[in-house]
């Protein structure tokens, strides 16, 4: 009882805190002058359209580094979790999946991987970009795993797959502190036009590298999730 | 009226209490990460919501001089986005080694096998040990 009514005070309390900034709020007229820098410099210095990967590949490539290796961490501790659950024999079969998920996951699949790596190669021109990409690509290892609970997924594969993006993802920022203009810049390769598909440089290059990690990350962690299905 | 137009914001509202709710009432761990899950979503609309400028497209340049929306909340909002896909597979591998060891997702029922009430015997998940409870309270310390 006093802890259901703890709850409610805690509850009034961060609506009363959300409600007076909400009450005070102004949407803005205009960018503020980091979002300006970016939207004017983005096209004309580093050739890509999409200011969000731009930003996240280029300007702010260390973070993202960073970031895939939280996400590596997060994976690789999973399967640490995970690992030496109960052996497979003493597993009840799982149940098997029906005509309309096993047909339907033959035909989209391929169409979902498709579409995972189309966002990822025109990443730096239309909304997407590598971590999208790679999400769409497991969705499509998560719709295999569904339909078929029983197969098993190379682990050895999907570590190697991602242990060589990473390795050349830091391998390419590391040449563009050599030849172009810092850590991760992307004018290690030439510009081109606008709105091309082989054009801001290293950025699609990256975005593809990028892609291949998330999606072998997450693919990883749903094939360890998966594994150990059923207690 | 300028409440009402705002309508994401009460949709950022609704979706923060009901997780904030979920998580902190809700004694099953896989409910608790659902409710987590639920107040993140909150967040990242919160954010994006606030990113949006007056009159301005999406960040995609198409011609210059246009007026887009600060892409900055979406970088941010992409990397939560991400990380939180992971923190959830974390905790639900975390939770599956729990029902293994507990026998249990429930939080009472995981504090009452911790920390048995006095005279009655803890019930063991692991049905092979068949120890009294003196002994089984020996073990626990």
């Amino acid at each position: 009882m006093i802890r259901r009514a703890l709850v409610l005070v805690l509850l009034a309390v961060l609506g009363a805190l959300f409600a007076a900034l909400w009450l005070g709020f102004t949407p803005a007229e205009e960018l503020g002058l980091t979002g300006r820098y970016y939207a004017e410099h983005t096209a004309p210095d580093l050739g890509a359209a999409n200011l969000v990967t731009a930003i996240i590949v280029t300007y702010r490539g260390l973070d993202t580094l960073g970031e895939v290796t939280v996400l590596f961490l997060s994976a690789a501790i999973v399967g640490l979790v995970l690992a030496g659950g109960r052996p497979a024999a003493r597993r009840k079969p799982p149940v098997p999946a029906g005509e309309l998920l096993a047909t339907g996951s033959r035909l989209l699949v391929p169409l979902i991987l498709l579409l995972g790596a189309y966002v990822i190669v025109n990443g730096h021109l239309t909304p997407g970009g590598g971590f999208q990409g790679g999400a769409i690509l497991a969705s499509g290892t998560l719709l295999l795993l569904l339909a078929e609970p029983l197969k098993r997924f190379s682990h050895g594969l999907i570590t190697r797959i991602e242990s060589l993006s990473g390795a050349t993802f830091v391998a390419l920022g590391l040449l563009g502190l050599v030849f172009a203009g810092g850590f991760l810049d992307n004018r290690l390769l030439p510009v081109g036009t606008l709105g091309e598909l082989f054009s801001a440089g290293l950025m699609p290059v990256i975005s593809v590298l990028i892609g291949l990690k998330v999606g072998a990350e997450f693919s990883s962690m749903l094939a360890s999730l998966s594994e150990t299905e059923d207690s | 009226m300028e409440l009402l137009g705002q309508y994401n914001y009460w949709v950022v509202f609704f979706l923060m209490m009901t997780g904030f709710y979920v998580v902190i009432a809700r004694g099953n761990l896989v409910a608790k990460i659902v409710g987590l899950n639920i107040f993140q979503t909150s967040v990242f609309l919160l954010y994006i919501s606030m990113g949006k400028v007056s009159g301005g497209t999406a960040p995609i340049v198409a011609d210059p001089g246009s007026l887009y929306s600060n892409p900055l909340p979406h970088v941010l909002i992409l990397t939560a986005i991400v990380v939180g896909v992971a923190t959830t597979a974390l905790g639900l591998a975390l939770v599956v080694r729990i029902k293994e060891a507990y026998g249990t997702v429930e939080e009472d029922e995981i504090y009452a096998q911790d920390d048995p009430p006095h005279g009655s015997a803890p019930a063991l998940a692991q049905g092979s040990e068949t120890a009294t409870a003196d002994s089984a309270g020996e073990a626990r310390r």
